[in-house]
């Protein structure tokens, strides 16, 4: 069985009380508990704090481009679909430069677990308003406040139909495991919105902010409802829903490839035996 | 023997149909075909062409003159009639086209009356065009009619008959009615191989083994992944169709780490939105090749025409330093060996790979004797299991004499495999000191490039050993410049320097090329392109100025008439 040193990577770089280490915390808690092995998980992140992420964990680990996680995630999913793949991303690398690929991620409905660390603002590029950065925030690029409408990744994500839609709290990292456990047990891709406090460059959506707002969406609540999930999704201000929005039973997009039916991709040699025959079909 | 077949009309009649059954007629009989396309970047409408050119000697280009016009729509006459040879004839159907013309060298035949009365149906008009070219040729019907039964051998007997009887009707009719025909095409000994560029590059990544192709659609680029596709069940390859080629070479890079042989493939304009994804390979060592299919540009440009403009895009673009590897197939043949060549230097020196191709490679059918199948280079560089599981310690940048790293699969031992897009150490860990970067570039750019320069191939010199003239090309020219000098060589002691490695620049250790050139009265450098990019290289490389230029940069590959001529201007010039 793993344990928490197995996953003991580099001193983290981030300012002292950054939401992020609460992140960190708690999913390496959330492996060890599920008994995944560190070489059994890739993590690939993007640019940003949230990018450094898988150097402060010990995992194979591909730390690519900004806003290009998924497709790298997705491309190791399909060539080897034995091995867990968790992309780690900020609002600003998933929501801002690589909304498209968000939306083809979720659409393919490849089993890929994408924990998205949103402090709704740049904090590497220090300090500019991101895409889910509230209208009205004043930053030094914005300095007549952020006009445009603040993009709402659970509405989408439900719109779309995703797999599996959570949002949970880095200042509540009890909750959050359960989040990230069923996040990772779910088949499909599966999205977590984690509420995470920049100390440093937003002073506005604050650990206090959050503790304010934030409640755990009571356990009645029937998250494959689309239209009640969609509901919640909105629900964004006094009162802000933690927990799984929504979820489905979507067939992931790694049964449906008949050519890895049997094994990974990545578990079949090339077998070119066959060559002088394909080559006839051009006489 | 010389024919050259056009058939002209609109998107959607069906001209590829009846151009490719035809060369695969001619190939299978025996003959030497090239073919090439001319086409509009819409579905239906406007006016096409698919020329095919057949011989009993070795043929590589296309000519201007033609032999035989199939001209299925009305604007083929104007813009055609003209290219006629003195022995040429034009088929149509007066009613489909509404128009009689009384010219002895043009032949009325009912392709759709004759449809309808022997194959019942009109849809079989170009089976009976198909069967009166054969006709006019004085050619049997029986390989056509094995091709149709390939063809249509799953929609049943009734179907095969009746395309048959449609095709033994356009036949009989074209050696009834040409009285004026004089062609005369025996068969010849056994089959060819007929092969267009572009299907020789999917077969190329097939053959290397390449499990996953991602890509965006994207002229002409799309072939290789329609080839692949159709392949992807018997060999075992994925294809992801990606949301935009951002998506697609990163799919790649992510299949490439997983531990797969990964490949993709787009234009220029696609190219242009890969560029960080090249650079990420070249800092993360994930191999990856990459088709690159030109057209001319600038932005959307010329979408199904041809051009070699993308060398200095190829070539420079990109943040930062690494080395890469661009190779420019002159053929179907070299474009086979040459991606089996990029997915072998890809995978051992963990680099982005480039194959540039353009409209007109990727289009032409070529034939061959056959491709070799035991010439293909295919070493598994990656560690794998056992392997992997016996190693103490694994990182996946370790610092090497040879500046290669043991590329290992994740999952396969508990030895971890990272790797980062930022500045890292041997284990793959983000640095910000200035001791690791100067190691890692000396690794990844100049202990590796060397090494990768000694796998490179010089120019292939064609002609005379000791030329006084020398044309020079890259790419897709190479069929058409060696025409020239097979024409040429009457008169004139010339020869070509053919460059289908580019870079890095082949050295001077296997074959002194600059001595010939050198030597040379007189140098031409030949491109599809208006400012001379390969002409360009040249100098950056060697210093080489060539003598004259001959540049065409509008849309349209050389044809051999023209080429020979504006050759011809040049050594007359002397």
């Amino acid at each position: 069985m793993p344990t928490l040193d197995d996953y003991k990577g580099q001193t983290p770089t981030w300012c002292p009380g950054c939401g992020n280490f609460g992140i960190l915390k708690t999913f390496k808690d959330t492996v060890v508990e599920l008994g995944i092995e560190p070489h059994q998980l890739t993590v690939v992140s993007g640019i940003g704090q949230a990018g450094k992420f898988p150097h402060y964990i010990k995992c194979n680990t591909f730390n690519g481009l900004h806003g290009r996680t998924l497709p790298v995630a997705t491309g190791i999913r399909l060539a080897n679909h034995d091995m867990l793949v968790i992309a780690v991303a900020g609002d600003g690398d998933c929501y801002g430069e690589g909304g498209n690929h968000l939306n083809h991620a979720i659409r393919r409905n490849i089993n890929v677990k994408l924990f998205v660390h949103d402090n709704q603002i740049y904090g590497l590029t220090k300090g500019q308003a991101s895409p889910t950065s509230m209208e009205g925030m004043k930053t030094k690029n914005q300095p007549f406040g952020v006009f445009s409408e603040q993009l709402n990744p659970m509405a989408l994500a439900v719109a779309l139909d995703c797999s599996f839609v959570a949002r949970g709290f880095a200042g509540d990292m009890e909750h959050l495991k359960g989040l990230m456990k069923e996040a990772i047990n779910h088949k499909g891709f599966s999205l977590v919105d984690i509420l995470q406090p920049c100390v440093t460059f937003n002073k506005i959506n604050t650990y206090e902010w959050y503790r304010q707002r934030v409640y755990h969406i009571e356990p009645e609540y029937n998250p494959e409802n689309r239209t009640e999930a969609f509901k919640r999704a909105l629900e964004w201000g006094d009162r802000i829903p933690v927990g799984i929005i929504y979820r489905n039973s979507r067939q992931m997009l790694e049964e449906r490839i008949p050519i890895i039916m049997d094994k990974p991709l990545v578990k079949q040699l090339p077998d070119l035996s066959k060559l002088e025959t394909t080559l006839k079909e051009f006489y | 023997m010389d024919y050259t077949i056009k058939i002209g009309g609109e998107a959607g009649q069906g001209i590829q149909t009846i151009g490719d059954t035809l060369a695969r007629v001619f190939s299978r009989t025996g003959y030497h075909v090239f073919t090439h396309q001319d086409y509009e970047s819409r579905i239906r409408g406007g006016h096409n062409f698919f020329q095919i050119r057949f011989s009993d000697k070795p043929v590589m280009s296309s000519r201007k003159k033609i032999d035989i016009l199939v001209a299925l729509d009305k604007e083929s006459i104007p813009l055609h009639e003209k290219e006629l040879s003195e022995s040429g004839q034009i088929i149509y159907d007066s009613a489909s086209l509404k128009q009689k013309y009384d010219k002895p060298q043009f032949l009325d035949i009912p392709f759709v009356n004759l449809a309808v009365e022997h194959g019942g149906n009109k849809i079989m008009a170009n089976t009976v065009a198909t069967g009166a070219v054969l006709g006019m040729l004085g050619m049997e019907l029986g390989i056509l009619l094995g091709i149709i039964k390939d063809i249509f051998g799953k929609k049943g007997e009734d179907i095969i008959k009746a395309n048959g009887d449609a095709a033994v009707a356009g036949h009989d009719f074209a050696v009834k009615q040409c009285i004026t025909c004089s062609f005369s095409a025996a068969p010849l000994a056994k089959p060819r191989m007929l092969i267009a560029g572009i299907d020789s590059i999917g077969l190329g990544a097939v053959a290397s083994g390449c499990k996953f192709y991602s890509a965006y659609p994207m002229t002409p680029s799309t072939g290789i992944m329609n080839y692949i596709a159709g392949k992807g069940k018997e060999y075992g390859i994925i294809v992801e169709q990606a949301e935009d080629e951002i998506a697609a070479i990163n799919m790649a890079l992510g299949a490439s780490f997983a531990g797969v042989r990964a490949m993709t493939g787009t234009a220029g304009g696609g190219f242009a939105l890969m560029v960080e994804g090249l650079s990420l390979a070249g800092m993360t060592e994930t191999p990856i090749v990459i088709a690159l299919g030109q057209r001319p540009a600038p932005a959307t440009g010329f979408p199904t025409r041809t051009e070699q403009a993308d060398l200095n895009f190829a070539l420079y673009t990109s943040h930062g330093e690494f080395p890469r590897v661009i190779f420019a197939p002159g053929t179907p043949e070299q474009a086979f060996y040459l991606t089996n060549k990029a997915f072998d230097l890809a995978e051992k020196y963990q680099i982005p790979v480039i194959i540039m191709f353009d409209t007109y490679l990727s289009d032409s059918e070529w034939t061959f004797e056959g491709f070799d199948v035991s010439k293909l280079r295919n070493t598994e560089y990656r560690l794998r299991g056992e392997a992997m599981e016996k190693l103490s310690e694994y990182k996946r940048h370790a610092l090497t004499e040879s500046g290669v790293s043991p590329l290992a699969i994740p999952g396969e031992s508990k030895n971890l495999v990272v790797t980062d897009s930022d500045e890292h150490d041997e284990e793959g860990h983000i640095v910000e000191d200035a001791e690791t970067r100067i190691k890692m570039v000396n690794k990844r750019l100049f202990k590796k490039l060397p090494l990768i320069r000694q796998e490179i191939e010089p120019p292939v010199l064609y002609g005379d050993s000791k030329p006084d003239i020398v044309v020079v090309g890259w790419g897709s020219n190479y069929g058409v410049m060696r025409e020239c000098v097979d024409t040429l060589s009457k008169n004139v002691k010339i020869a070509m320097l053919h460059f289908s490695e580019i870079y890095p620049f082949p050295s001077m250790d296997k074959f002194d090329y600059m001595k010939i050139l050198n030597n040379a009265k007189l140098t031409i450098c030949i491109e599809n392109n208006a400012t001379g990019q390969f002409a360009r290289l040249m100098r950056a490389e060697t210093g080489f100025e060539f003598k004259a230029s001959i540049n065409r940069f509008d849309g349209r590959p050389f044809l051999l008439e023209e080429l020979l001529e504006e050759i011809d201007a040049n050594i007359r010039r002397l």
